[in-house]
C-alpha cells in the first residue's frame, strides 16, 4: 500500500529516506524549472567555477517548459517533460546536493546509482496534464537565462504538487517492466 | 476556378491552432472515459486526471499540455482552387504564428545546433497534396516532442513480412516505455520509401480512434497489433495496466521490390488535431 507524504522544500535526507517507489508526494515550497538548454548552461556555469542560478542543496528541479502565462494567471500549462534527456546532467547535480528531480519517463542506471549514493529521489508527474498541474503552482518567476524563453529557469511556488515516487534512494522503481514474452 | 482568400486561410489556421490545443477531440475523450471505467488502481487515477485536465483546459483555455508542439499541417489543395491575396504557405505560417501568440501557446521550435528558439514556433511543417476538384482542406496537428522522439523508421527485409513488422512495433513500444506519455496512438506506415513511409504513419494519426479501416485485411491487422502491444502491460504513464496503446492506425503504399519500409509514429494520449474545409 502506498503512503502519502506532505513534503516542504528544501528537502533533507530524512525526507528522502521516508520515500519508497509508489508513494504519493504532495510537494510544497519553491521548486526550480530547468530542462535541456538550462541544464547545459548550468553545467557551463559550474565548469567556470560559478554558482548555479539557485541553491542546489536540498533543491527539487522540475523538468518543465511551461506555456506562456495568460493574463491573470501565474503560469500557463505546466506538465513534465521527458526526463532521460537530462540523465547526463543529473548525477553531477545530485553530487552537489540536489534532492529531487521531477519529470516523466525512464532514468538511466547512472541516475539511479546517483539517487542511491546521494540520497535523492526521482518523482513522476502526470504527463499531458499540464493544465491541471498548473493549478498547484501559485507563483512563478524567471530567475535565470530569460533568453531561453520556455526553457528559462523559473522559481515556482507550489502547493501540494501531486507526484509519485518513481525511483527511490534504495533502488526501488515504480515503472512496470514491459512483458515482452507475452506480446507477439 | 474557385477563389479562396489567403487572409481567410490565415484566420482559420489561427483559430484551429488555439482550439485544437485546448479542446481534446471527442473520440479521444470518449476513449479515455472508456479506459477510466475499465482500469483500476494507479491506471484509473491517471485517466481521472486526464479527464479532469481536459475539462479544465476547455474551461480555462489553458493548453491541454504545455508542449503545444511543432505545428504540422496536412493540406489537400484542389487543382481548381486559386489562392488570392497571398501564398498558401505564407498564409498557413502567418495563421500559425498568430494562433500560437494570441492563444498563449508554447513556442517549441529551435535551431537544431545552436538550440536558439525561433521565437514564434515557425516554421510550420506543411505537407501539401494536390487533389482534383475545388476543395481546400487543412488538417492541423500539434505534435509534441516527447512522443515524436519515440518514433522510428526502418527498412525490413521483404522476407520479414507481417511478423517482422509486428516484432518491430512491439519492440518500439516496449523500449519507449513510459517516455511518450502512454497510452499512445500508433500511426504505422508500411511501404512507400524513405520519405513516404513516415508521412503515411503521421497522416494515419488524423483518423478517428474508433474508425475501422475500409480494407478489412488492414482492419484485422490493426486489431491484432493493438491486442499484442497492450499485452506489454506498460499502462498509462508506465504505471502498469491494460491500456498502453489506445489505437493502431495503419496506412499502406506500394514499395520497391527490394524493400519493406516501416515507420512508426508515436502519438501521446493528448492527440490534438483538427481540420477545416475552406
Amino acid at each position: 500500500m502506498s503512503t502519502t507524504h506532505r513534503l516542504q522544500t528544501p528537502l533533507n535526507d530524512e525526507d528522502i529516506l521516508k520515500l519508497r517507489a509508489g508513494d504519493v508526494v504532495l510537494l510544497s515550497g519553491v521548486i526550480y524549472s530547468a530542462r535541456d538548454a538550462a541544464h547545459k548552461k548550468i553545467m557551463e556555469a559550474l565548469d567556470r567555477g560559478e554558482e548555479p542560478p539557485f541553491p542546489i542543496e536540498g533543491a527539487a528541479i522540475y523538468y518543465v517548459g511551461p506555456s506562456p502565462a495568460p493574463p491573470g494567471r501565474p503560469i500557463g500549462s505546466a506538465g513534465p517533460t521527458t526526463s532521460y534527456r537530462m540523465d547526463s546532467y543529473a548525477p553531477r547535480l545530485h553530487a552537489l546536493g540536489l534532492k529531487a528531480t521531477i519529470g516523466k519517463g525512464k532514468r538511466s542506471e547512472e541516475v539511479k546509482q546517483a539517487l542511491r549514493e546521494h540520497r535523492a529521489v526521482y518523482l513522476g508527474a502526470t504527463g499531458g496534464a499540464g493544465a491541471l498541474l498548473s493549478q498547484r503552482i501559485e507563483a512563478s518567476r524567471v530567475i535565470a537565462y530569460e533568453d531561453l524563453g520556455p526553457e528559462a529557469v523559473r522559481a515556482m511556488k507550489v502547493k501540494d504538487f501531486p507526484l509519485l515516487v518513481v525511483n527511490d534512494a534504495f533502488g526501488g522503481e515504480l515503472y512496470a517492466k514491459p512483458k515482452l514474452d507475452s506480446a507477439g | 476556378m474557385r477563389e479562396v482568400k489567403a487572409s481567410d486561410i490565415a484566420a482559420a489556421v489561427a483559430r484551429m491552432c488555439v482550439s485544437a490545443n485546448t479542446r481534446l477531440p471527442e473520440d479521444v475523450r470518449r476513449k479515455l472515459e472508456e479506459c477510466h471505467s475499465r482500469e483500476t488502481g494507479a491506471a484509473k487515477e491517471i485517466f481521472r486526471q486526464l479527464l479532469e485536465n481536459a475539462d479544465l483546459a476547455l474551461e480555462t483555455r489553458l493548453p491541454l499540455c504545455q508542449d503545444t508542439g511543432l505545428a504540422v499541417f496536412f493540406v489537400e489543395l484542389g487543382e481548381d482552387v486559386k489562392i488570392i491575396g497571398g501564398g498558401l504557405n505564407e498564409a498557413i505560417e502567418e495563421g500559425m504564428r498568430q494562433g500560437y501568440r494570441e492563444g498563449y501557446l508554447r513556442k517549441s521550435s529551435c535551431d537544431p545546433l545552436s538550440r536558439e528558439n525561433t521565437g514564434d514556433n515557425s516554421p510550420a511543417v506543411i505537407n501539401l497534396d494536390l487533389t482534383p476538384g475545388d476543395h481546400l482542406r487543412i488538417a492541423f496537428m500539434a505534435k509534441g516532442g516527447g512522443a515524436e522522439n519515440m518514433s522510428r523508421m526502418t527498412f525490413l527485409a521483404p522476407a520479414q513480412g507481417w511478423e517482422g513488422i509486428k516484432k518491430f512495433v512491439i519492440q518500439r513500444v516496449a523500449e519507449a516505455g513510459p517516455n511518450p506519455c502512454p497510452p499512445t496512438i500508433l500511426g504505422i506506415g508500411i511501404g512507400g520509401n524513405f520519405e513516404l513511409a513516415p508521412k503515411l504513419a503521421k497522416k494515419a494519426l488524423l483518423r478517428k480512434l474508433d474508425d475501422v479501416h475500409p480494407d478489412s485485411k488492414i482492419a484485422e491487422m490493426e486489431k491484432e497489433l493493438l491486442a499484442e502491444v497492450n499485452k506489454l502491460g506498460i499502462g498509462p504513464m508506465g504505471l502498469g495496466g491494460e491500456t498502453t496503446v489506445l489505437a493502431v492506425k495503419i496506412a499502406v503504399a506500394p514499395c520497391h521490390i527490394a524493400s519493406l519500409p516501416l515507420a512508426v509514429n508515436v502519438q501521446c494520449h493528448s492527440a490534438r488535431h483538427e481540420e477545416v474545409e475552406l
